[in-house]
C-alpha cells in the first residue's frame, strides 16, 4: 500500500515560541509560530508531534483556535521526558514540529445538532478548538453544553476564557471537581455525575468526549444511559506515538491506529474493543 | 398550593409510581427548606428523614480533626439526599448543608420503612428506584477515588 503523505511528513520544521503561559505547575501551553513559511491549517481534535531537540518527539494535541492561522497553540502536561523539555521552553525558543495528524471532531456532521462537550482534566485542551470553532459559526449549532471535571478548584484549565464563557447567554458550562473545600461553591463529584443533570434530547446532540480513559468509560455509560446512539458519541483517544504515520504500529488499538484513524474516533466503530484491556 | 403527592409526582425518581403508591409516599412526606450554609444534618444525627431536593444544592462533607471539612459531593435539583435511613442503626455518617438556598421533600423514614413493611410491593417500587441510585453513587465514588486526573499525590 502507498500512502500518501507528503515529503517532508518525517521532517520536523523549525517553530519558535512566542509565548508561554503556566496553566499550573507542571502545565504549560506553548504558542508557537513557524520559523519560516506558513502555518498549515488544522481541524479541530487535530495533533502535532513536538520535538524538544536532542531529547524526543511527544504527540501533542492542538488547543489553539482554528480560525488563527498565524499560530499552533499546545497545552502539555510535563509528565516524561520530552514533556518536561517542552513544558521549559521559554518565549524564543526553537522546537521541531511535523503536523497536524489525525482525525478532527465531527464539526460539518453536528450541523444543526446539540452538541455535549465532556472533558476531564486536561482533556479540554483537544477540545477547545472544537468550542472555539462552535462559538465563531454559533448560529449553525443547536445548544452548545460543556461539562468539564477536574481534580480540584485549582486544576481548572484556561479558568480566566471559561469565566467570560459563563458569561455567555447561549451556552451552558458545568465545571465539577473531585475535590474541594468549603470555598468552592460549584458541583463536587466526577463529570459523568453531570450528565443526567444536562438536559440532553439524545436524537439530536452530538457528544465530544476527552479526558483520562477510566473518565471515558463513566462518560460513555452515563452518555448511553442518557439515550445517545454510540455513532452519536465522539472520542479522542490518546496511545503513545512514534511515526503518527501509521507505519509504525506504535499507537496499534485493535484494527485501527490512534495516529490515523484517531484519535477522534466515533464509539460504534471502537465499542466491541473499547473496555477490552491490554488494547 | 401544590400537593405533596404531584410535587412527588413531578420528579425523575418517582416516575411511573402508580397514583396509590404515590399517595402512601406523600403521607410520609412534608416540604422543607433550608438557607444558604444551614446543615440539613449531622454526622451521628438520628437519620429519621431523608430528602428529595427540587431546589438548591447541598454538600455533603466529612470532617477529620484538625482539618478543614472535605466536601466530598454535591447534590442538587432531583437528587436523593440520605440512605443511612435504609440501613440500622438509621445513622447519619456525614454532615449534609445547604449551599444555597434548597427546597426539599422530606420523608419521614420511620413511616415510609413501616408502609414498606406493610406493603411490599411499596417497598419492591422504593427499592427498585433507590438501587440504581446507590449504585450509581458507588460507581462514581470508584472513579472519583481512582484520582485519573493528572499525576499521582499532586
Amino acid at each position: 500500500m502507498t500512502a500518501a503523505f507528503p515529503a517532508n511528513a518525517f521532517v520536523p520544521t523549525a517553530y519558535r515560541v512566542i509565548r508561554q503561559r503556566r496553566e499550573m505547575r507542571d502545565v504549560a501551553t506553548l504558542e508557537l509560530s513557524a520559523a519560516a513559511g506558513e502555518l498549515p491549517t488544522f481541524a479541530p481534535g487535530q495533533f502535532n508531534m513536538l520535538y524538544a531537540f536532542g531529547v524526543g518527539e511527544v504527540a501533542i494535541s492542538v488547543s489553539g483556535d482554528p480560525g488563527n492561522r498565524g499560530r499552533f497553540v499546545h497545552t502539555l502536561r510535563a509528565v516524561g521526558a520530552v514533556s518536561t523539555a517542552l513544558a521549559r521552553l521559554e518565549a524564543g525558543q526553537m522546537l521541531g514540529l511535523r503536523g497536524p495528524f489525525g482525525t478532527g471532531w465531527p464539526m460539518t456532521a453536528a450541523v444543526g445538532s446539540d452538541l455535549v462537550i465532556i472533558a476531564g482534566g486536561l482533556g479540554l485542551a483537544p477540545l477547545r478548538p472544537a468550542l472555539y470553532h462552535l462559538l465563531s459559526h454559533r448560529a449553525d449549532y443547536g445548544g452548545i453544553t460543556v461539562l468539564y471535571g477536574t481534580r480540584h478548584p485549582r486544576d481548572i484549565l484556561y479558568r480566566r476564557e471559561i469565566e467570560r464563557w459563563r458569561r455567555r447567554l447561549d451556552l451552558d458550562i458545568e465545571i465539577t471537581v473531585d475535590h474541594a473545600d468549603r470555598a468552592w461553591h460549584g458541583h463536587v463529584g466526577v463529570v459523568p455525575a453531570l450528565i443526567p443533570r444536562a438536559a440532553i434530547d439524545p436524537e439530536n446532540t452530538f457528544a465530544l468526549v476527552c479526558g483520562p480513559e477510566a473518565m471515558m468509560r463513566f462518560t460513555v455509560a452515563g452518555l448511553r444511559d442518557a439515550g445517545l446512539a454510540p455513532e452519536r458519541i465522539y472520542l479522542s483517544m490518546e496511545r503513545n506515538m512514534k511515526c503518527a504515520l501509521g507505519l509504525c504500529g506504535r499507537c496499534q488499538f485493535g484494527p485501527t491506529f490512534i495516529c490515523k484513524d484517531g484519535p477522534v474516533m466515533r464509539f460504534d466503530r471502537i465499542l466491541q474493543i473499547f473496555a477490552t484491556r491490554e488494547i | 398550593m401544590e400537593g405533596l403527592d404531584s410535587i412527588l409526582a413531578e420528579q425523575p425518581f418517582f416516575a411511573a409510581l402508580e397514583p396509590e403508591l404515590s399517595k402512601i409516599v406523600s403521607g410520609c412526606a412534608r416540604n422543607r427548606r433550608f438557607d444558604a450554609g444551614s446543615y440539613i444534618f449531622h454526622e451521628g444525627d438520628d437519620a429519621d428523614e431523608f430528602y428529595l431536593i427540587r431546589h438548591g444544592r447541598v454538600a455533603l462533607e466529612m470532617v477529620a480533626p484538625g482539618q478543614a471539612p472535605v466536601v466530598f459531593n454535591t447534590l442538587g435539583s432531583g437528587d436523593i439526599l440520605g440512605a443511612s435511613w435504609l440501613v440500622p442503626p438509621y445513622k447519619w455518617m456525614f454532615d449534609a448543608r445547604a449551599v444555597e438556598l434548597t427546597r426539599a421533600v422530606g420523608i419521614d423514614a420511620k413511616c415510609l420503612r413501616g408502609k414498606c413493611e406493610a406493603d411490599h410491593h411499596l417497598g419492591y417500587e422504593m427499592m427498585k428506584r433507590f438501587l440504581p441510585v446507590f449504585v450509581r453513587r458507588l460507581h462514581a465514588t470508584r472513579l472519583q477515588i481512582l484520582d485519573v486526573y493528572g499525576k499521582r499525590g499532586k
